[in-house]
């Protein structure tokens, strides 16, 4: 419940009032790690980085509270303190990071599958609107069905309804075991196994194939994860390269994805795609370099193939396809809405920022 | 269940209950009711459209029996096809729809609109694929929630949001409430563990929120659409994930001597880094009041009782059960007793499931009140609870989903005293506005209905609840889904909202309450 304005949010709200009087756009800036994704930024800078801090923080309560620019390390390193962390292994794509853009951008990182997105650990969120009022959802408490679920729709909505100025995550206690496994497997077998593995109780966290090579992370209870490897198999990878493999998968800069970005900046005439399809799809018939993560669900495609053929695939497999680094965004970065969802979101956009302030254009060219 | 009984009318009670409908006349009501019947019964075979007062009656209130009102007719669609032939005609109509699944929800969020049409959603009962290799089930919204997992099991899966009144409450009416239940700390509430919402906007259009991936393009829309409270769009199929069944359960039972102790106890629990599978406390008179009816051998004594499970592989909930006895020994447990059969683990847990009808042996009626306050605030509740017993002259009983600090007072009194009535409404929105004030919120799970319609004035500011009207008015621009729920009105907003239990028959009166 809103009570009197913090004053450090006044110069927001008046540059929100000013934009919205000169029929101006605003292009909502944390620390720039995510201005790659998405549609091309537009509009003049809104440099939300000084309004940050961790608000509150009650590690038996499992919730944090942070102000947007507070720096995705600083929360982190913050909850390591206490032995917790964010389960869901947001990426930072550089040290600017901000919790704002974590929650605006929604992605997620290796861990997903297991135990849930972004938008499964936000509480609540105190959002500046397009009509620059201040207005606050959610709570701190996971039991809480009062309203509609304002907060969790911020997540992933690429700034198009608002600045988020303060959001609530859950946090839980870090696992007390962990371990990598290697197995030789194709693709074929490799999504068979891994979903085979999913319906045991067995403490699967993280997943990743890539040139007939499958690495998986267990974590969970000491005795869980021991008796998943001795019941698993495969090469135990020691701590010293299985944690960096991890950053690398979650930060991309694995060699699959420096690769990607490297022949792209050379002027080949590929595309990095990030498609997100059932976990039991088959291999995807379309050319290229696949990386799989997340059980099968999240698979990264490196291809000169057509955007529309590739789109297409997505959808026959009963999902959806992100350009997420190409030399060009022409294709259009998210996939196309099925009606009525197109209009839905327009009257979103409508409902939250009236005068298209914030981010135009940002998620699709009518929001 | 009873034959309805006469309740005080909601206008005797300060405000609370429905939006009244605007004046019309009985004369512009029946004629108003022949119009709609008549263009519905070109829609729908003559079993699936109910508009005499016998045949209506059953849907005239859902878990939330202190609110009566019938609607013009009852709707009981039993294809696809026929769901959106209602709606298309009813917006063409201006009709309101409220949708309905079991009726069991304690928010009111199903009682009928008196201008409006009840959508039942009862006969889409069908499981249409259990997938055991991706682990989902796609059902249909009427089908029951422990339906999918009984469907589930011979696969070793099931569906984990387990609300209490699970046997009979629907999926597509968890989706609306964004159901929790004893396992949410653990396994995370309706929105943690739904891929798909398929449905009908209010004017017909098909519509598919998620999908078969673990995300859609877009904005969240899934996320939004669970817990809606039938305000966004209807329902009528949903894609739930299916988990592996835990291979063991085993249950600590805890007593203490002092309140405080127990709210810091599970507060510790969680500091300590266990997520238990279940973490429930019970105060002592709900205790006397429970073992009196079930005779478990609760420990009467106790100021409190906590019951704490841990479920995994033997190995790892033998290393949890380990913890959680340290915890609870250094937090002052007076007597400790761990569960070593699957007989006794029930029987741990069969007072806490019959805390309700437990209740209304010992008390003519009850209102069930249900807020969320942080966990380390426990205690301090309770003992705030104790002063309003004094305050307003009344007992309080309580159980707490006490791991996400989700609390269930039951006030105690007399309907047949008038004053006792509304002393326990008072006593009863005193509870919402000290959980909010304790950094909380007004309902953890039931849903705001009808029923917490004031206190969502004490929860949000005149901007936030005009945000929510501009959100619900980008999905339903002319406000025909379930209208005068949820979202109070500037006028409307006073004081509290209640469960009334008549002299101890509660609706489903058969279903386990947490």
């Amino acid at each position: 419940m809103s009570a009197v304005l913090d004053p450090a949010l006044q110069p927001l709200v008046e540059r929100v009032a000013t934009a919205r009087n000169a029929g101006a756009q605003l292009d909502i800036r944390g620390g720039g790690t995510k201005a790659f994704y998405g549609e091309t930024p537009q509009g003049e800078p809104l440099d939300v980085t000084g309004f940050a801090g961790i608000s509150s923080y009650e590690p038996s309560e499992l919730v944090v509270t942070a102000r947007c620019g507070t720096r995705l390390a600083e929360l982190e390193a913050t909850l390591a303190e206490c032995g917790q962390y964010l389960p869901f292994e947001p990426p930072h794509f550089g040290g600017a990071a901000t919790v704002g853009g974590m929650v605006a951008s929604g992605l997620s990182g290796p861990s997903r599958a297991a135990v849930g997105a972004v938008r499964d650990y936000v509480l609540g969120a105190t959002l500046l609107n397009g009509r620059g009022e201040v207005l606050s959802f959610g709570g701190q408490v996971m039991k809480n069905v009062a309203g509609y679920d304002v907060s969790r729709l911020l997540a992933g909505s690429m700034g198009t309804l608002g600045v988020i100025l303060e959001v609530s995550l859950k946090v839980l206690p870090q696992a007390a075991g962990s371990a990598t496994l290697r197995f030789q497997m194709t693709q074929t077998s490799a999504l068979k196994q891994l979903n085979a593995w999913a319906a045991l109780p067995l403490p699967l966290n993280a997943s990743a194939w890539w040139e007939d090579t499958l690495i998986v992370r267990l974590r969970g209870a000491m005795a869980a994860v021991e008796a998943a490897i001795v019941r698993l198999g495969g090469e135990l990878i020691e701590a010293g390269h299985a944690v960096p493999f991890w950053d690398g998968m979650r930060e991309h800069s694995d060699e699959f994805f420096v690769a990607a970005r490297q022949a792209i900046d050379a002027g080949e005439q590929v595309r990095l795609w990030r498609l997100s399809v059932p976990q039991t799809t088959p291999p995807l018939t379309l050319s290229g370099e696949q990386l799989v993560e997340w059980g099968g669900a999240q698979r990264w495609l490196c291809t000169a193939a057509p955007p529309s053929q590739v789109r297409d695939v997505a959808t026959r497999a009963g999902g959806h396809a992100t350009l997420f680094h190409a030399p060009d965004k022409s294709p259009g970065v998210f996939a196309p809405l099925k009606a009525p969802l197109d209009r839905i979101h327009r009257e979103l956009k409508r409902a939250f920022d009236p005068s298209r302030v914030f981010n135009p254009g940002r998620m699709y060219p009518d929001l | 269940m009873d034959a309805p009984v006469r309740i005080a009318p909601p206008q005797e009670a300060a405000g609370v209950g429905p939006e009244p409908s605007p004046g019309v006349t009985p004369e512009e009501r029946l004629r108003r009711q022949s119009e709609v019947a008549s263009a519905l019964s070109a829609l729908l075979p003559a079993r699936a459209l109910l508009w005499q007062r016998e045949d209506v009656a059953p849907y005239e209130c859902d878990g939330l029996t202190a609110y009566r009102q019938h609607p013009l007719v009852v709707a009981l669609p039993e294809t696809e096809e026929q769901v959106a032939a209602v709606l298309r005609t009813c917006h063409g109509m201006q009709v309101p729809v409220v949708a309905r699944g079991a009726g069991t929800g304690l928010s009111g969020g199903a009682l009928p609109h008196r201008l409006g049409v009840t959508l039942s959603l009862a006969k889409f009962n069908r499981i249409l694929k259990i997938d055991p290799l991706a682990r989902t089930a796609v059902v249909q919204c009427g089908v029951r929630n422990l339906a999918i997992s009984e469907a589930a099991a011979p696969h070793g899966l099931y569906y984990a949001p387990d609300p209490s009144s699970q046997i009979a409450c629907t999926i597509g009416g968890n989706v609306a409430e964004n159901s929790g239940g004893v396992h949410c700390l653990k396994y995370g509430l309706t929105v943690h563990n739904v891929l798909r919402v398929k449905g009908y906007t209010i004017e017909g259009e098909a519509v598919e929120f998620g999908g078969e991936a673990l995300d859609a393009p877009g904005l969240d829309l899934l996320a939004l659409v669970v817990g809606s409270e039938g305000m966004l769009a209807v329902t009528t199929e949903v894609t739930v994930r299916l988990i592996p069944e835990p291979v063991l359960a085993r249950c600590i039972m805890a007593s203490f001597d002092d309140i405080r102790k127990a709210g810091d106890a599970v507060a510790n629990v969680i500091a300590r880094g266990i997520i238990p599978a279940g973490l429930e406390m019970m105060d002592q008179p709900m205790t006397a009041a429970v073992e009196d009816f079930v005779h478990a051998g609760y420990d009467t004594g106790a100021k409190a009782i906590l019951l704490c499970e841990s479920d995994g592989t033997p190995e790892e909930v033998d290393e949890e059960i380990t913890r959680m006895l340290e915890v609870l020994g250094d937090s002052g447990a007076t007597r400790l007793e761990v569960s070593d059969s699957e007989e006794q683990r029930l029987r741990f847990w069969s007072g806490r499931k019959n805390a309700f009808p437990a209740s209304g042996r010992i008390s003519p009626d009850y209102m069930c009140m249900d807020s969320t306050i942080p966990r380390k605030r426990l205690a301090d509740i309770l003992l705030a609870i104790a002063e309003m017993e004094k305050t307003y002259r009344l007992r309080c009983v309580n159980v707490f989903h006490a791991g996400d600090g989700n609390l269930h007072p039951l006030i105690l009194f007399d309907a047949n005293d008038s004053d006792q009535l509304h002393r326990a409404e008072l006593f009863g929105a005193d509870i919402l506005e000290t959980s909010v004030r304790l950094g909380g919120t007004i309902t953890g799970e039931h849903g705001v209905g009808v029923e917490k319609l004031n206190s969502m004035c004490v929860q949000f500011s005149p901007e936030e609840r005009e945000q929510m009207f501009a959100l619900k008015r980008a999905f339903d621009a002319r406000g025909l889904l379930n209208p005068g729920k949820v979202i109070p009105t500037l006028q409307r907003c006073a004081e509290g909202g209640k469960m009334h239990v008549r002299k101890g028959v509660l609706p489903f009166a058969d279903i386990p309450r947490f």
